[in-house]
């Protein structure tokens, strides 16, 4: 015990590493020195290797299989096709959106990219070999490639598989107030529409899926070793599909080379590989190539919007309506909270005091890959911003009104928090006027509109455009999120060793976000523990608390706060242990960071690490030992982080090549638990924004051939392209409601940027009749744009070259 | 050293033709026996267990095979094992030893160059490519030098910022 006659100096907590310091990321010592641990990385002894072959057509009858060649190459331990899959009941899977998807075909290939059979050798160049050998006869069907084609009359029915599935429809969907949304048009002066197509893209993580499947005949334990976001969703989905006891199944999470959405579903590969490694009792690795992951894996977005807004003169805002058509692919294979089939779409306009509005929205199946659906997006709110800012650019044009202006006019003002959206979201706190005012100022709007129009005058196209976002994250309260019936908490378990020192683990599991030196912050901000004394470990379902894993920027929100809990249940125990140690009652104790001292005389304290030590060597009569706990969070509401984006463009009118001059990007995301941290995620989310505003979409051709299979036509933004960015973070609201006040940050970016640069390229077209070009904005785009004077729509099958 | 194979079979044993090359690896001299049609990246990642150069794409797209083969950036993926013969390889954990960074790798921690870190070890080679061949580079310099590396996390500004700390370290070093 520290018996001082004078109180000592406060802890310092940015030199503790806690909350606000941008600490420098504990994992990249590991990665520097290329001693990440990613799961191609993973060797096991006697390991096996496993290839999938995958179908060429996007919608056939299998005639049939013929394997036989492909088991005469030596070194081939086993050749998988739907037929035996059946055998055990695993030739169809559920999905996370309550629909099933072939593990392995066998009555039809449903898209490009397929899994047809799999290979297991021992080698991965004979697996591939072996793939090759296998002949398999089918009998082509027409492909469908949009939803025009899958309910137009006589369309094949791709499902026919489900029994009472007459057509392509998956469903019809519908939320807010029709009658109040109509009473809205019929009284609006204007009415202004808008119509888009926001195409598939793919999330493309450099590192592609792969899962090492171990599965051990002499003790019954499945250990897998997988590219997962969501280890515990995993274990419960093979608890379930593979009936094996939930307690003898292990899945490790190893690092992850990058997610974004990509790897939250559960693919055919991890399933075969979990079955061939119990049938053959012996370790079996798949790795997909990028091809594989490009075509088969979670897509996103591929949506058609089309919308209105009921207008009064004076620029307000009376309603919105809007009906999206979104194209699933074979299978409707989203993750996304059960309740909501178009995800949390209806988040649209969140930002803006709107009285009504409207929404439907029907899914279709098509002959392409099934969704992960979610890119670096809470689940659809990305396509929701996308039409809001390209909604509201087009109705502030329509009533010749200014950009800013009209935007400040229908914002949400920061007086009226907790505000209650048309579509009954509840958004907590923001300062939308602020952020706006921060992001013209930095782009000198006044300045670059004058510079515009002399611009104009010499035949220069400038262009200037606005996106503003908030966006629901955190998902999210038990009332209204889950995922196939699990409630979307999270968790975090803290043990202080008696020494001072702690290791935390949390159900959330990182891909970049850099939780373990997060998460130590906030220990260190609760606890007044060092972070560099607090190791945090994830991804491991037999040591890490249950919990529903990292996506739709959920894991400051959610588990963040859980770490904070934790901690705070951590510091109720050690109030106890120094009451005892102090020899006063507990109600006499003052708690300062990293200190608890006597109210009367602060000069006498202990310290945290004190504490702890007594937890397991004077602990009083009665009291537990130990200095343990886990906390799980259920988030009373989802936090709604705000940002205003604002980009400058010149298109070059020769060639339709447009160059980003600047851009800004205030973001308010509440308290910053690391700074440096948290300008990352920006920076990465604006670059993904630029890339999909710019090149990088996976589109089809008539045939349902994949365009977009490969880094050669999936073009995505190198240094040399990706423009820079002018970060601003002066606006900080914190959540009322989140334990340190901090509000989801990783996709803002990714959603809230991209109408900013398409509503650039379209502010420097404006006069020339141009009202939308689909992205990505391609320079041959915007010229047919400007020849014609018409839109360009990006929507499938792409136009052939004769 | 003991090595087990699993018997295949005469016929196999012939139709698998293979090479032996001597290559110099991180300073290590390596004698392999392999299939003509093995990759550089796989000679390096599962003969000789180095498994911080990463696969991505498998088309010379990503960057994140890149290697030095003679000091200068090649990708991978897309090189035979048997042309590395009597060549030397250096990877990124031949960049520095455990106890000591190369200033590449302190500078891509000092300034958040990464975040997965997938992408990290193939951008750093491609980074010394750079520095080898031009000490002083500008940001335009770094940008152009690393085009053929793709990073889906960061955005790449603090990626040049790591190489151009990086540079300036090694100028002040002398």
């Amino acid at each position: 015990m520290t018996e001082t006659t004078a109180r000592p100096a406060a802890l310092d907590e940015i030199k503790i590493g806690g909350l606000g310091a941008s600490r420098k990321r504990v994992e990249d010592d590991r990665f520097i020195r290329g001693k990440g641990n990613y799961t191609d990385d993973i060797t096991l002894p006697g390991m096996l290797h496993m290839e999938i072959l995958r179908s060429p057509l996007p919608h056939a009858r299998i005639k049939s299989i013929d394997t036989s060649k492909a088991w005469e190459i030596p070194g081939v331990h086993l050749v998988l096709t739907g037929e035996m899959m059946a055998t055990r009941n695993l030739a169809w899977m559920p999905t996370l959106s309550y629909d099933t998807q072939a593990v392995l075909a066998t009555d039809k290939v449903r898209f490009q990219g397929q899994e047809v059979a799999a290979v297991i050798a021992d080698d991965p160049y004979i697996a591939k070999d072996a793939c090759d050998a296998i002949d398999v006869d089918y009998e082509p069907l027409p492909p469908i490639v949009n939803p025009a084609q899958a309910q137009a009359d006589g369309a094949p029915v791709i499902r026919d598989d489900k029994e009472g599935q007459v057509n392509n429809v998956i469903y019809d969907w519908e939320v807010g107030d029709k009658t109040g949304t109509d009473r809205a048009f019929a009284q609006a002066d204007v009415i202004s529409k808008i119509e888009l197509h926001y195409p598939r893209s793919h999330p493309s993580p450099i590192e592609c899926c792969g899962s090492v499947a171990d599965f051990n005949r002499a003790t019954g334990k499945l250990t897998v070793y997988m590219t997962t976001q969501a280890p515990h969703i995993i274990r419960a989905a093979v608890a379930m599909v593979a009936e094996l006891p939930e307690q003898m199944i292990r899945i490790v999470s190893p690092d992850i080379g990058g997610g974004f959405g990509n790897k939250v579903p559960i693919y055919p590969g991890y399933v075969v590989s979990i079955l061939a490694s119990i049938l053959l009792e012996r370790p079996v690795k798949w790795i997909e190539d990028k091809t594989g992951n490009l075509i088969s894996t979670g897509f996103a977005r591929d949506i058609y919007l089309q919308g209105e807004l009921a207008l009064r003169n004076d620029g307000k805002i009376l309603g919105m309506r809007m009906h999206t058509d979104a194209d699933h692919g074979a299978f409707f294979a989203d993750a996304q909270p059960s309740k909501f089939k178009i995800g949390l779409m209806h988040s649209t306009f969140a930002a803006y005091d709107i009285p009504a509005a409207h929404l439907t929205a029907r899914g279709v199946y098509t002959n392409k890959a099934p969704g992960g659906v979610a890119y670096r997006c809470s689940f659809r709110v990305t396509e929701a911003m996308f039409f809001q800012e390209r909604m509201i650019q087009a109705a502030a044009d329509d009533l010749g009104m200014d950009q800013a202006a009209f935007r400040r006019m229908n914002f949400v003002k920061d007086d009226d928090f907790p505000h209650r959206t048309p579509f009954g979201f509840l958004t907590d706190s923001g300062q939308y006027a602020k952020c706006l005012d921060v992001g013209l100022k930095a782009i000198d709007y006044e300045n670059f509109r004058k510079e515009q129009q002399e611009a104009r005058k010499q035949g220069r196209l400038l262009g200037l455009g606005i996106s503003t976002m908030t966006e629901p994250l955190g998902a999210g309260n038990s009332r209204e999120y889950d995922i196939l019936g699990i409630k979307m908490f999270d968790s975090a378990d803290l043990k202080v060793h008696m020494t001072g020192k702690a290791i935390l683990r949390t159900g959330a599991k990182t891909q970049g976000q850099g939780h373990e030196t997060t998460w130590g912050q906030i220990v260190a901000h609760e606890l007044g523990i060092p972070a560099e004394d607090v190791t945090v470990e994830e991804g491991d379902t037999d040591t890490a608390p249950f919990g529903m894993g990292t996506y739709a920027s959920r894991s400051t929100p959610v588990a963040g706060a859980a770490v904070a809990m934790v901690s705070r249940k951590i510091r109720a125990k050690a109030r106890k242990l120094a009451a005892h140690l102090l020899e006063v009652s507990e109600e006499d104790v003052e708690w300062e960071l990293g200190r608890f001292y006597v109210r009367s005389a602060p000069e006498r304290g202990v310290t945290i690490q004190e504490c702890a030590m007594a937890a397991y060597s004077n602990m009083p009569d009665g009291m537990e030992p130990g200095l343990e706990n886990t906390a799980y969070y259920d988030p009373p509401n989802l936090t709604w982080p705000f940002a205003v984006y604002i980009v400058t463009v010149e298109v070059d009118p020769a060639t339709g090549v447009w160059d980003v001059l600047k851009t800004v990007a205030v973001d308010d995301c509440g308290v910053r638990i690391n700074p440096m941290i948290v300008e990352g995620q920006i920076m990465g989310g604006l670059t993904e924004a630029y890339a999909m505003a710019s090149m990088q979409f996976i589109t089809f051709d008539g045939d349902g051939n994949c365009v977009g299979s490969n880094y050669m036509d999936y073009l995505l933004p190198s240094a040399w392209e990706t423009p820079g960015f002018e970060l601003h973070s002066e606006v900080v609201t914190p959540c009322p409601h989140h334990p340190i006040g901090a509000k989801g940050i990783g996709e803002c970016a990714a959603v809230g940027g991209p109408a900013a640069f398409v509503n650039a390229v379209m502010d420097a077209l404006s006069g020339t009749g141009v009202r939308n070009i689909d992205m990505p904005v391609l320079p041959d785009r915007v010229w047919e744009a400007l020849q014609t004077h018409h839109d360009v729509s990006g929507a499938p099958p792409v136009r052939s070259d004769s | 050293m003991t090595v087990v194979y699993d018997d295949l079979g005469d016929e196999a044993a012939e139709e698998v033709p293979m090479r032996r090359i001597r290559f110099t690896i991180n300073g290590a001299k390596k004698i392999a026996e392999i299939e003509p049609r093995l990759l550089l990246s796989h000679l390096i990642r599962r003969g000789v267990g180095l498994t911080g150069t990463h696969m991505g794409c498998d088309t010379t797209n990503c960057g994140a095979c890149t290697v030095l083969v003679d000091g200068k950036p090649i990708k991978s993926c897309t090189m035979l094992a048997v042309q590395v013969d009597g060549r030397e390889v250096t990877t990124v954990e031949g960049l520095a030893s455990m106890s000591e960074l190369h200033p590449l790798q302190e500078g891509f921690k000092q300034e958040h160059g990464l975040q997965c870190g997938f992408c990290t070890p193939g951008m750093m080679m491609a980074a010394k490519g750079l520095l080898d061949r031009n000490p002083e580079p500008t940001e335009e310099d770094v940008r152009w030098a690393l085009s053929g590396n793709l990073c889906r996390c960061t955005g790449y500004q603090n990626i040049v910022k790591s190489v151009l700390w990086a540079a300036e370290k090694i100028r002040a070093e002398g």
